[in-house]
């Protein structure tokens, strides 16, 4: 039961205020999306405070992109990896409260934001840091399997691939799993 | 209705969403829709999470928002931590490591693809090319290899770039 609640890695309830706290600035950081974030989620839950290894952090992330629904959700199989259920409260609660209150507050004012030269300015700006964040993001997701060359040719194709083709994300994370699983990605 | 969006949407949910709300249900205008897209991304967090939120309270109020939400979350939230749960039941099996090895490497191609695509809208931005190539760079630089913490860039870097951004968008 306790290994349900605080997953299987020996971590108390201490860290559960952390992980909900670095969770929720980034979600008022995420301008790019959730996984513009992705690279400091690392940085903090991987390099700072340990919890989990990098190869428990880049299956987190493939393991919701193989799953049907936004892909937010990698955030909460981040959490269950730290700290179970409760991890997945900690983490996925961090990452919608603030950024759900701001787009209540922002569908209040309503359209007369979202023409204005602020919010002009903020998205144009923003974008081209976004665009840094999701490379960094690319790299980063590298990090346990930089050692094989299987893998690492995996990622532009499958890159290519979906610039090229018009498919669904999903063939290329099952084709991905099936190279992987005959040992082409070891 | 969100949930049989969400439940669709293998590897992101906008693109069924358009499909859905716009063309079979017509619940919004197709301009409606980039309206509240446009606002959903330009807001901090999940855009899809932020187009929900703001459909269901549009229509319905916050009850409507609530039901978007869960709609939208609760299912595929099962379906992950399912997997999650086997996979940490599993892990040790080599197939079962290496297949998790491959599918990484894929979500960093998947990643680094919607940045190329993002690339391409960069050129009508009023920051013009060479200083967008210019932000990016820097970003990468900061957050992939020295490693510094999201909010230093953010607040540093895009205040500079967003601050540039309002001067080019008053001339």
């Amino acid at each position: 039961m306790t290994a349900l609640l605080f997953g299987a890695h020996g971590l108390d309830s201490g860290v559960l205020p952390g992980l909900f706290l670095h969770f929720g600035m980034l979600s008022l950081l995420a301008v790019g999306g959730a996984i513009t974030t992705a690279p400091d989620m690392q940085r903090f839950v991987v390099g700072e405070q340990g919890w989990i290894s990098d190869a428990q952090f880049t299956s987190s992330i493939a393991i919701a992109q193989a799953a049907p629904g936004p892909n937010v959700l990698f955030v909460a199989v981040i959490g269950w990896n730290v700290a179970g259920l409760a991890g997945v409260a900690a983490t996925l609660g961090g990452s919608l409260l603030p950024s759900t209150a701001l787009a209540i507050a922002a569908a209040h004012l309503g359209s007369a934001l979202e023409n204005s030269r602020g919010v002009r300015a903020f998205s144009a700006g923003l974008a081209p840091l976004t665009l840094g964040l999701l490379l960094a993001a690319g790299w980063i997701l590298t990090d346990p399997v930089r050692d094989s060359l299987g893998a690492m040719l995996l990622v532009p194709f499958s890159a290519a691939v979906l610039l090229r083709w018009r498919i669904s994300p999903i063939w290329l994370v099952g084709a991905g799993a099936a190279v992987g699983a005959l040992g082409g990605a070891g | 209705m969100f949930n049989r969006l969400a439940l669709q949407g293998f590897g992101g949910v906008l693109a069924v969403a358009q499909h859905e709300l716009v063309e079979r249900e017509r619940w919004l205008t197709p301009a409606q829709f980039l309206e509240l897209l446009s606002l959903g991304q330009a807001l901090p967090g999940p855009n899809i999470v932020n187009v929900a939120l703001m459909i269901g309270l549009r229509f319905h109020g916050a009850r409507g928002a609530a039901a978007a939400l869960a709609g939208l979350l609760l299912a595929p939230l099962l379906i992950v931590l399912l997997l999650a749960a086997l996979y940490e039941r599993t892990m040790a099996l080599p197939p079962v490591a290496g297949a998790l090895r491959g599918m990484g490497a894929v979500a960093a191609g998947l990643v680094i693809a919607t940045a190329l695509k993002l690339a391409g809208t960069l050129r009508s931005n009023p920051l013009g090319a060479r200083l967008c190539a210019l932000f990016a760079l820097l970003t990468l630089l900061a957050i992939g290899a020295l490693r510094w913490p999201l909010v230093a860039v953010v607040l540093g870097l895009g205040s500079v770039a967003v601050a540039v951004a309002w001067t080019r968008l008053g001339r």
